[in-house]
């Protein structure tokens, strides 16, 4: 398992490309954001924390795909699948390996890009944390999202229409949390719900990607 | 004689076909008396005017719509379980139907929202959480339509109508978390606490007899369309 973390990580940051452009679209969706609205910076401070986790969730819906479909596509994953280790793990591992690629770098740069939207101080600790704790339940739901439609010719599209729904709670929680605390209120109650969302999310998703990566290798 | 008989296409078709008139005549039985009874049979209500009487739509077309949705789960279970290919194509066939009944209960409900809220649409938990029904509604049946072995599709649709439940059901109450409600509270409850006047009571029962049979049969036809389609697929593949 561990093995297979450290090449999934290994892949994703030597074949270039899939690593950085998480980030560059978070960056630019970010950047959109001022075109779209203004400048005003009292306004963008009001929708930074929703901008900014959206664009997290977007960034991360972009690399779902490549979890599963390159090891599909290449036969990996029927090798993978008789190994002896449980398709439950595989999926686990790859979900992680997913979200060190893809959400602790998109949590990282989130604190800079809200300096650009001007969010406000007491806010920045809130989205760290939020983004900490939310991004890997985006990476164990979005697997199972890949998992589901690894067998589909140009699935992208299809599989945005099914993962962004289930992403609603994390999305609510996660918003919410640095949205309070920007309003002076107390985040730690919708933080402790997200926090429960991602652990629910890490413990149970990765059976059910097992379930549907077993009913797309038959 | 058990129930899972009917998991056999013959005696599901057999039994549906002898059904589907009698309920045609008690859908239609039903739907008659509950509008015209309630459209015409009840008063106005003194805040609301003659606005009240869409509940004899929007009620029963969003209990269909959140119904529906738990119809799927089971059927979706079942086929997980028990592999009965009847159960599967019913929760494809009332995909649709579950689909059609959020718009309508969206609809009447902007109809109604226009005079009294002076706003189509407010950005309400009960009004989010049945946006999201109508995506997650989306989602399930554009992966059916998406691939084309059949028990494949039945498998993913099925794990994803298990895994949607229970983000369906978190998205309902995270709503309720992001913003205060405009909705009125429920309309009907078994235990006579919050409740509407008996004058609207009965005819809106009567209302929700006749959607809960017309989804049936609905379900039912459709289901029988699914299995002839199956047929005429395996008999194409024969012939050929």
């Amino acid at each position: 398992m561990l093995a297979l973390f450290t090449r999934d990580l290994k892949l994703a940051f030597r074949s270039g490309g899939g690593f950085g452009l998480a980030l560059a679209f978070f960056l630019i969706v970010v950047m959109f954001v001022p075109f779209g609205v203004g400048s005003d910076l009292t306004l963008l401070a009001r929708i930074a924390p929703g901008i900014l986790w959206i664009g997290a969730l977007l960034a991360c819906l972009l690399s779902l795909d490549r979890i599963f479909q390159l090891d599909h596509e290449d036969g990996t994953l029927d090798v993978l699948a008789t190994s002896p280790l449980p398709l439950s793990g595989i999926t686990a591992a790859k979900a992680t390996a997913h979200w060190v690629t893809t959400g602790l770098p998109l949590t990282l740069a989130a604190i800079p890009l809200g300096y650009l939207l001007n969010l406000p101080e007491p806010a920045y600790i809130w989205l760290f944390a939020s983004l900490a704790i939310g991004t890997p339940a985006l990476s164990f739901i979005g697997a199972f999202g890949a998992a589901v439609t690894v067998g589909i010719k140009r699935g992208g599209l299809l599989l945005s229409l099914l993962v962004l729904p289930l992403y609603i709670p994390t999305l609510i929680f996660g918003a919410v949390s640095v949205t309070k605390s920007v309003d002076g209120l107390n985040p730690l109650p919708s933080l402790i719900l997200l926090a429960g969302l991602t652990l629910f999310s890490v413990v149970l998703m990765p059976f059910a990607s097992a379930l549907a990566l077993k009913a797309n290798l038959n | 004689m058990s129930f899972w008989e009917y998991a056999n296409p013959v005696k599901f078709m057999g039994l549906s076909g002898r059904l589907i008139p009698v309920l045609s005549v008690l859908t239609a039985l039903c739907l008659a008396v509950g509008i015209l009874w309630g459209f015409f049979g009840t008063p106005d209500d003194y805040k609301q005017g003659s606005t009240v009487k869409i509940i004899f739509l929007h009620v029963p077309s969003a209990m269909i719509a959140i119904n529906a949705w738990i119809m799927m789960m089971i059927t979706s279970l079942v086929w997980l379980i028990r592999r009965h290919h009847v159960s599967a194509l019913a929760a494809k066939a009332a995909a649709p139907i579950g689909l059609t009944m959020t718009l309508i209960a969206l609809g009447t409900g902007a109809i109604w929202g226009k005079p009294m809220w002076g706003t189509y649409w407010a950005w309400d938990p009960r009004l989010t959480s049945f946006m999201i029904l109508a995506v997650f509604y989306l989602g399930y049946i554009a992966l059916w339509n998406a691939i084309e072995d059949t028990d494949v599709a039945a498998d993913l649709t099925s794990i994803l109508c298990m895994v949607g439940s229970v983000f369906a059901l978190l998205s309902r109450y995270a709503v309720n978390f992001w913003n205060q409600g405009l909705h009125q509270g429920a309309s009907l409850s078994l235990d006579k606490e919050e409740h509407v006047d008996n004058a609207f009571y009965f005819p809106l029962l009567v209302c929700i007899a006749g959607f809960v049979l017309l989804f049936v049969i609905l379900v039912l036809i459709r289901t029988r369309t699914e299995i002839r389609l199956r047929r005429a697929a395996s008999l194409q593949a024969r012939n050929t």
